[in-house]
């Protein structure tokens, strides 16, 4: 198995590209350390379902992403219990749009501070834990918006090419450390986030796939397990795209 | 063989820094001692907290600005220098 017990830590984990990318490294063998930010119930729920289906070991940590010592605090309980950290996946994000000149203040701030500012404290946190044994693989989930953009997307799409940004930046500060840094920028793919989009517009984008058809959790995981894997040994400083030859 | 607690700090100096055992290290500071720059910082960082199995808050980390601030903030973060 491609994973096999490397300690991995995935955030947003319980649904969506995060809970996919958690089966998928359950069932490569990897030992996986949730994370969610509201109901402990629904943590422990499905470590419990990843326990019964991969018989591996699983972790749940309750953080938001947003909340600095909580974040701080995931990688002291992770290196208090494996004492080190091979994968980290900077999965946890929102999507919230709205035309310019509509947009809060409110919501510009929690945008950039959940899908960039919180992917950079991670990126800090795990680069450290990980340094200590010169050797990991950081996968950050950014976007097909974050390299092209899109109408009503203004501020989704300035987080995610920060987090591209922010790829190649630390990609280039760790490979000494044989820390490697890449990103995944999906397309459309069908989760609960992309079903907040207005059915039209799900529709018209669409049609704008060269593949015909939006993308599944489990095509942009496979991807993410790749990069994780030593597969991907010689590879850093990447942004691959998994969305199916989206136009946009 | 034992190792007592401020050898383990004067070993990671070494490790980090390539200072020499038998330097004066209560006079080493960062940006003053030539080989404690930015990048040897974070490699000090990582030797200190192999060395005594802890994870220091990154406060600490930006703070370490001295061989006797590290053994300061090392005590802090639950070691014995007794």
């Amino acid at each position: 198995m491609i994973l096999q017990d490397k300690v991995s830590f995935i955030t947003g984990s319980t649904r969506g590209i995060g809970w996919a990318t958690a089966r998928e490294f359950a069932r490569h063998g990897a030992t996986v350390i949730l994370n969610h930010r509201g109901s402990p119930a629904i943590l422990d729920e499905r470590r419990r379902e990843l326990e019964a289906e991969f018989h591996g070991t699983v972790m749940g940590l309750l953080a938001d992403v947003t909340d600095a010592p909580a974040v701080k605090n995931c990688y002291l309980e992770i290196f208090r219990r494996f004492k080190r950290l091979d994968v980290l996946v900077n999965n946890a994000g929102i999507l919230q749009g709205g035309l310019l000149g509509m947009i809060s203040d409110e919501t510009m701030r929690r945008v950039i501070d959940t899908n960039l500012i919180g992917s950079l404290m991670h990126l800090q946190e795990a680069s450290r834990l990980m340094g200590r044994n010169r050797r990991g693989s950081i996968i950050n989930v950014s976007s097909i918006l974050g390299r092209f953009g899109a109408g009503g997307q203004t501020v989704y799409a300035a987080s995610k090419a920060g987090v591209m940004g922010m790829t190649m930046a630390a990609a280039k500060e760790l490979a000494p450390k044989s820390i490697r840094v890449n990103a995944v920028a999906p397309g459309i793919i069908d989760t609960e986030m992309t079903r907040q989009l207005p059915p039209e517009k799900l529709q018209q984008t669409i049609a704008g796939i060269r593949m015909g058809r939006i993308g599944r959790a489990d095509e942009v995981a496979q991807v993410i397990v790749f990069l994780a894997s030593d597969m991907s040994s010689y590879v850093t400083g990447q942004v691959l795209g998994v969305d199916g030859g989206m136009i946009v | 063989m034992i190792v007592s607690s401020i050898e383990k700090l004067k070993n990671a100096f070494v490790n980090a820094l390539g200072v020499s055992p038998d330097d004066d290290f209560e006079s080493m500071a960062y940006g003053q001692t030539p080989s404690w720059d930015s990048v040897a910082h974070m490699t000090l960082i990582t030797e200190i907290e192999t060395a005594f199995e802890i994870m220091l808050p990154t406060d600490d980390v930006i703070g370490m600005s001295s061989f006797l601030k590290a053994k300061e903030i090392v005590a802090r973060n639950g070691v014995s220098f007794a």
